[in-house]
């Protein structure tokens, strides 16, 4: 609990309702989406704006008191448990669209605006954001910025940090700082921008953005592809992109998590097929038909088991239910759903997804992986029971191999969820000792006492790498 | 204050929580905060601790030794509407309507915290009139007593109702005129089907249903009827303890389920018919309700597994009528169609899951435009009891429905279930839209819709 001064001047920021400290709010600041992770905060505050962040952070830093900044706590890493106390700042009161510029195509965003509805509103517009990760039902853009979210649709049209063009952000000293603006172009110093989004809330606090806006296709189109040898989906994802065609959406169902799928949404799913292919290109009408039939005629030739090509918006929809139950199926089978998201290169899918096979048969766990194959950004999963300890020390022990596979084959630990808690001690398997020092620096140079969300990222002790010696 | 393993005296409330919270459905919770979106009081606050994550986070607490249950808790469990629009939005299918009930009945036990009025009103309601339909027919005689005999007009004419709390003043003026016979006693309890018989239903009346809307309960008949269904009306069958186990009466809800489920089963019937989304529902949950139960498992799984909602029965198994507006009764001018709009049962939607069949039947009315209304599958606030306990988040989001009611411009405003009925008659009431536009149950427009002959009055 903060000392009653210290209690007293946040009151006086913020007024009287909106710092709490009561059991209640304590509790349920203590988590995210993360499984397993739990730590109580000493304090929760809901800032109205820019102004109140900045004098929140005076305060914090005059008493060495720990800031954790989030929106809706759907983050995969444990981004936003407290783990060393402190105030969790919860950004759901600035959630206003402050402007969306027709003319230079740019949105400007309070930080806790939900993702869903910014995305509804400029498409009411006749404008596109294309970042959807997950969780935009629930999550807030500048919970997006923070993990650098990504998506169904990176593969074609980027991650967040390819539509934020400009922020203002409070330093730990309380200072606030602007960076970009409605530019296209800008190379006036290092790009803060950029090292802003992804940097987890251990930089500053977020509490503008200014957005990029694209105009939306006009024309969609759905496929389904099924293979029984999973080299030939992947020589699939290859060929595609070989022949120059970049699909808007390019997923991928191994064959546990196809299993899993069917039993839950009883689609009649052929249980032997190694792997399915969801596909789906946009644009305009003449070279959408062009792709889709270029892509099936590249299924055919990699002996797909079998192709469907939707005809109708309802087709379409149906044909994405395999893919859209996923996580649902998953999620019923066991009390706990670990969602990891190794990424390797795009040439490389087959291969992680046999290690991840071979590794999960090691240890004796079930791991079902589906994922974005376009990419290369790959959603191991395992179901398990966080009562059981025994299970859960082979989960981890199997990730810990799998993340090893991953950067054999040239990916990284995490392509979307971000480091947080639950990567920070693989971190330097992925960026070396000297990358780990030179961003450390960074960290110091922005916050010299690490009062902004403290434990995350750094490991205080990285984790010995495993030698996988099987020849 | 890392460290949340702290040890946190139990008081006898934690230790009942620990002891009736399932803690597979506590596990369950994943925290991925799907649900919160969906959740009407989380969306008006933007309070963690008002979503469902957040009370099962703190119920989880609770039950691991974190927080002892203080007044807050308390207020938090009954905070949530229970309209468990949660679920679907669940990807680990978490069972948040029964942990919130096991919560709501731990405390119960202990709760010292109601307002008078409160107190006096559970008392009478849970153990003297809702288990006893002849008391509930008394209340009606006792209700339409002061509506006819112009005890009303004296009452509100010399402002005697200012001394009521305004959620039950709000309420006492758009109360319907109750009715001193039921459904039983004006009809009978066994009625043919109209041409080949498909399937005999038993019709589940309903206790606020019954003596509220009795002619509801008529109107589902004949349609029933009408639809090739022979209907029976057990008589003894009592009130389906809804109420009683979302406000932590389980025990009492059981009761009247062991009674319900043997009348039914004696009465032979294929089909049991609800009309009201709140009843329906935990029809269906009777299977959950008596689970620890070894001599009413079986017969409790019998009876959930044969209720359905009627607009569900009628689109899925009647024969269907036709059904057409009648030119002559039009509300409005000639020119302009009777537009009608829907505002979902949660009950109806998120625990029968039935949200399509009503819509089809509309869709089917002649001469009518149906008009999808925003947020039509959001609570509007009623959720049983709750605008009575809980008057100021009630009122917040009937403000926002009405909102969404205002812009439909429907003419029609029609439900699926006796509480977001008076809910929308308030509504519609409070915002001053009466002249333009009426609240009325989905069944009873239908009826009236029947095409000519095809009624039986």
């Amino acid at each position: 609990m903060l000392q009653e001064d210290v209690k007293r001047e946040l009151r006086s920021i913020v007024g009287n309702e909106d710092y709490k400290d009561d059991m209640q709010s304590l509790v349920t600041h203590s988590y995210d989406g993360t499984p397993m992770l739990q730590s109580l905060p000493d304090g929760v505050i809901y800032p109205a704006d820019t102004r109140e962040v900045s004098e929140v952070m005076k305060v914090l830093n005059r008493y060495r008191i720990p800031l954790i900044s989030r929106g809706s706590g759907t983050n995969l890493c444990g981004g936003t448990v407290p783990v060393q106390g402190g105030v969790v700042m919860v950004m759901h009161r600035m959630n206003r669209i402050l402007e969306v510029d027709l003319e230079n195509l740019t949105a400007t965003v309070q930080p806790g605006l939900n993702t869903k509805q910014f995305i509804t509103h400029v498409e009411g517009l006749g404008l596109f954001y294309p970042p959807d990760p997950g969780s935009m039902a629930v999550s807030t853009i500048g919970g997006n910025i923070a993990e650098c979210s990504g998506g169904l649709r990176g593969l074609k049209y980027g991650t967040t940090k390819d539509y934020v063009i400009g922020l203002e952000a409070v330093l730990a000293s309380g200072e606030i700082i602007r960076t970009g603006g409605k530019l296209m172009k800008d190379v006036a110093g290092y790009d803060l921008t950029k090292l802003l989004v992804g940097s987890e809330g251990t930089l500053a606090v977020i509490t503008e953005a200014t957005l990029k806006l694209i105009p939306p296709p006009r024309y969609k189109k759905t496929m389904l592809a099924m293979y029984k040898d999973i080299y030939g989906a992947a020589r699939t994802v290859s060929k595609i992109i070989e022949n120059r065609i970049i699909p808007a959406t390019l997923e991928f169902l191994d064959n546990p998590t196809i299993r899993v799928v069917d039993d839950f949404a009883k689609l009649g799913l052929p249980r032997d097929m190694e792997a399915i292919l969801l596909i789906e290109q946009d644009g305009d009408m003449e070279s959408v038909e062009r792709d889709i039939a270029s892509i099936e005629m590249i299924c055919h030739s990699e002996n797909a088991a079998q192709v469907s090509v939707a005809e109708s918006a309802e087709e379409a929809l149906k044909l994405m239910t395999a893919r859209r139950s996923a996580f649902t199926a998953l999620a019923r089978l066991r009390p706990t759903t670990i969602l990891e998201d190794a990424t390797v290169p795009r040439s490389k899918i087959a291969d992680m997804v046999l290690e991840i096979n071979r590794i999960a048969q090691k240890f004796q766990v079930q791991i079902c992986t589906f994922g974005h194959a376009g990419d290369g950004n790959l959603h191991p999963t395992a179901t398990t029971d966080a009562r059981d300890q025994e299970e859960i020390h082979r989960v981890e022990a199997a990730f810990e191999e799998i993340f090893e596979a991953a950067i054999k084959l040239g990916g990284t630990i995490t392509g979307e969820h971000g480091v947080g808690l639950v990567k920070a001690p693989f971190l330097e398997w992925k960026v070396g000792s000297a990358g780990i020092e030179m961003m450390k620096a960074i960290k110091q140079g922005f916050d010299p006492l690490n009062l902004l969300n403290p434990g995350k990222m750094f490991a205080k002790e990285s984790r010995k790498r495993v030698v996988i010696d099987r020849g | 204050m890392a460290d949340v393993s702290l040890q946190t005296r139990l008081n006898p409330l934690a230790e009942k929580l620990k002891l009736r919270l399932d803690e597979d459905q506590l596990m369950n919770c994943m925290r991925c905060g799907f649900c919160l979106p969906a959740c009407p009081t989380f969306r008006e606050t933007g309070i963690e601790a008002e979503s469902p994550r957040g009370r099962i986070a703190l119920m989880k607490a609770v039950a691991d030794g974190i927080m002892s249950p203080d007044e807050v808790f308390e207020e938090q469990m009954n905070h949530c509407l229970g309209c468990r629009a949660c679920e679907p939005a669940c990807p680990a299918d978490v069972k948040y309507g029964q942990l919130i009930e096991q919560a709501r009945d731990a405390i119960e036990d202990h709760t010292e915290q109601h307002r008078w009025w409160v107190k006096l009103a559970r008392g009478a309601a849970f153990e003297l009139m809702f288990p006893n339909q002849n008391r509930m027919r008394w209340l009606g005689k006792g209700i339409r007593f002061y509506q006819k005999s112009g005890l009303r007009t004296l009452a509100r004419g010399i402002g005697v109702m200012k001394l009521l709390p305004k959620p039950m003043r709000d309420m006492e003026k758009i109360m319907p005129d109750a009715s001193s016979h039921g459904v039983v006693e004006q009809i009978g309890t066994r009625h043919p089907a109209k041409g080949e018989k498909i399937a005999t239903v038993g019709l589940f009346r309903g206790c606020i249903m019954d003596v509220l809307f009795t002619e509801t309960n008529i109107h589902t008949v004949e349609l029933l009827m009408e639809a090739g269904f022979e209907v029976v009306i057990p008589d003894t069958q009592n009130c389906c303890g809804a109420l009683h186990a979302h406000s932590g009466e389980a025990e009492g809800a059981r009761a009247l389920a062991r009674r319900n489920i043997q009348v039914f089963k004696d009465a032979g019937v294929d089909y049991i018919i609800s009309n009201a989304g709140g009843c329906g529902a935990i029809l269906t949950e009777y299977d959950h309700l008596l689970h620890e139960d070894p001599e009413w498992k079986e017969g409790a799984a019998w009876f959930a597994e044969r209720v359905l909602d009627c607009s569900d029965l009628l689109v899925r198994y009647g024969r269907l009528p036709g059904f057409s507006e009648d030119e002559s009764k039009k509300p409005v001018k000639d020119s302009e169609p009777v537009r009608i709009t829907y505002q979902d049962s949660c009950h109806l939607r998120n625990v029968m899951r039935s949200s399509d069949a009503p819509r089809r039947l509309m869709r089917q009315v002649a001469g009518v435009e149906y008009v999808e209304m925003m947020e039509a599958d959001r609570c509007c606030g009623s959720a049983g009891i709750y605008n009575l306990v809980q008057p100021e988040m009630a009122g917040q989001i009937l403000d926002h429905k009405m909102e969404h009611v205002k812009t439909t411009e429907a003419h029609y405003l029609l439900t699926s279930n006796p509480g977001c009925l008076l809910q929308m008659k308030n509504g519609i009431e409070q915002h001053g839209l009466s002249d333009r536009m009426k609240a009325v149950h989905i069944v009873d427009f239908l009826h009236e819709r029947m095409c000519s002959g095809c009624g039986s009055k």
